[in-house]
């Protein structure tokens, strides 16, 4: 196929627009070694993260920084149940697959942040395809641009966050 | 405790103090663990030269939300709360790089509810490229014994929807 003639979108790609996949709970409860690890990553001295005091003054007991919303899904890079490598954020590499679009990148972000996330949270997430849009050509190669939202739970189903990723897949123009 | 920062003490125009790091191949490394990301064009130059066709490893998606959040809070204090984050990456950040952050205040506002916004754009900058925009809707208190966190329900509206 050429670079610049991209299939149509396929009908198994359209009927999943609008409708949740892969639900499932994180592999881990919440723990407070991401978070301090995480805050010293980046070197977030905020008092919330590391004085127990603060966080039971303002927020009843130790949260979770809110961008850290999606660490509580992303799965082990190696475990002994897995046959094969996990991916993170599976529709998108579906979507990778299913449009003949190898490569991708996430050109825009958007977190939404609801309740807390707490430290010994079991998180559950669902993911939905919201788009995918007509051909595009940028400086990366020719693609298309999509949009997943990944909806994020506690065990008493509320709602703690939503993440709406835009991301592009391409080609990549031949050297 | 650290510094509060009262929503009344804000005004539009006003610009956050700057925040430059260096970036280097720890900084984008401890990110990518930090995040659980084990993708290899955050930890692997060849592979990041081969298949992605940058120059290096560079920051990943949810390290930079993190980096954008500490940034913020760092001027809000441990009261403020991050209701929403948009960014757009235009292109990436590698080891050897010196970013910098810059924020400017775009819009307050109290909702319905009664809970203090404040509108953000904040910038990540290498030398004179974006690389990385940043709209952010982040929660203030409005007087000395409010705080946001207590807000859940109808009365917690991140996204500008009800309580506006």
């Amino acid at each position: 196929m050429n670079s610049k003639e991209l299939a149509e979108i396929p009908a198994e790609v359209l009927t999943k627009l609008g409708q949740f996949q892969y639900e499932e709970e994180g592999g881990f409860p919440v723990e407070h070694s991401y978070i301090w690890t995480t805050c010293a990553a980046t070197e977030n001295g905020n008092p919330l993260f590391w004085n127990d005091d603060i966080a039971t003054e303002l927020t009843d007991g130790p949260i979770a920084p809110p961008t850290m919303l999606s660490v509580w899904f992303r799965p082990h890079h190696w475990s002994p149940a897995l046959t094969e490598p996990a991916v993170p954020l599976k529709s998108h590499f579906d979507l990778k697959k299913e449009l003949d679009l190898p490569e991708a990148i996430i050109s825009s972000n958007t977190m939404t942040f609801h309740d807390p996330v707490r430290i010994g949270d079991r998180v559950r997430s669902r993911q939905v395809l919201r788009s995918v849009s007509d051909p595009k050509t940028t400086k990366l190669g020719r693609g298309r641009f999509w949009v997943i939202d990944v909806e994020y739970l506690n065990q008493n189903d509320a709602l703690l966050g939503v993440e709406s990723y835009t991301a592009f897949g391409y080609q990549r123009e031949p050297s | 405790m650290s510094t509060i920062l009262i929503h009344n003490d804000v005004t539009v125009g006003d610009t956050l103090p700057e925040l430059g790091i260096n970036v280097t191949a720890t900084t984008v490394v401890l990110g990518a663990l930090a995040s659980r990301d084990w993708r290899p064009m955050h930890h692997d130059k060849n592979f990041a030269i081969e298949r992605n066709g940058t120059k290096d490893i560079f920051l990943n998606t949810p390290n930079q939300a993190a980096w954008f959040e500490r940034y913020i809070t760092d001027w809000t204090g441990p009261t403020g709360r991050l209701g929403r984050m948009t960014f757009h990456m235009n292109t990436s950040v590698f080891p050897g790089d010196l970013m910098v952050f810059r924020g400017t205040v775009t819009g307050t506002e109290t909702d319905a509810t009664g809970c203090g916004w404040v509108d953000l754009d904040v910038t990540l900058m290498v030398g004179d490229v974006t690389t990385t925009t940043c709209v952010v809707r982040v929660a203030l208190p409005v007087h000395d014994d409010d705080n946001p966190w207590d807000r859940s329900g109808n009365n917690w509206h991140p996204d500008g929807g009800n309580g506006v």
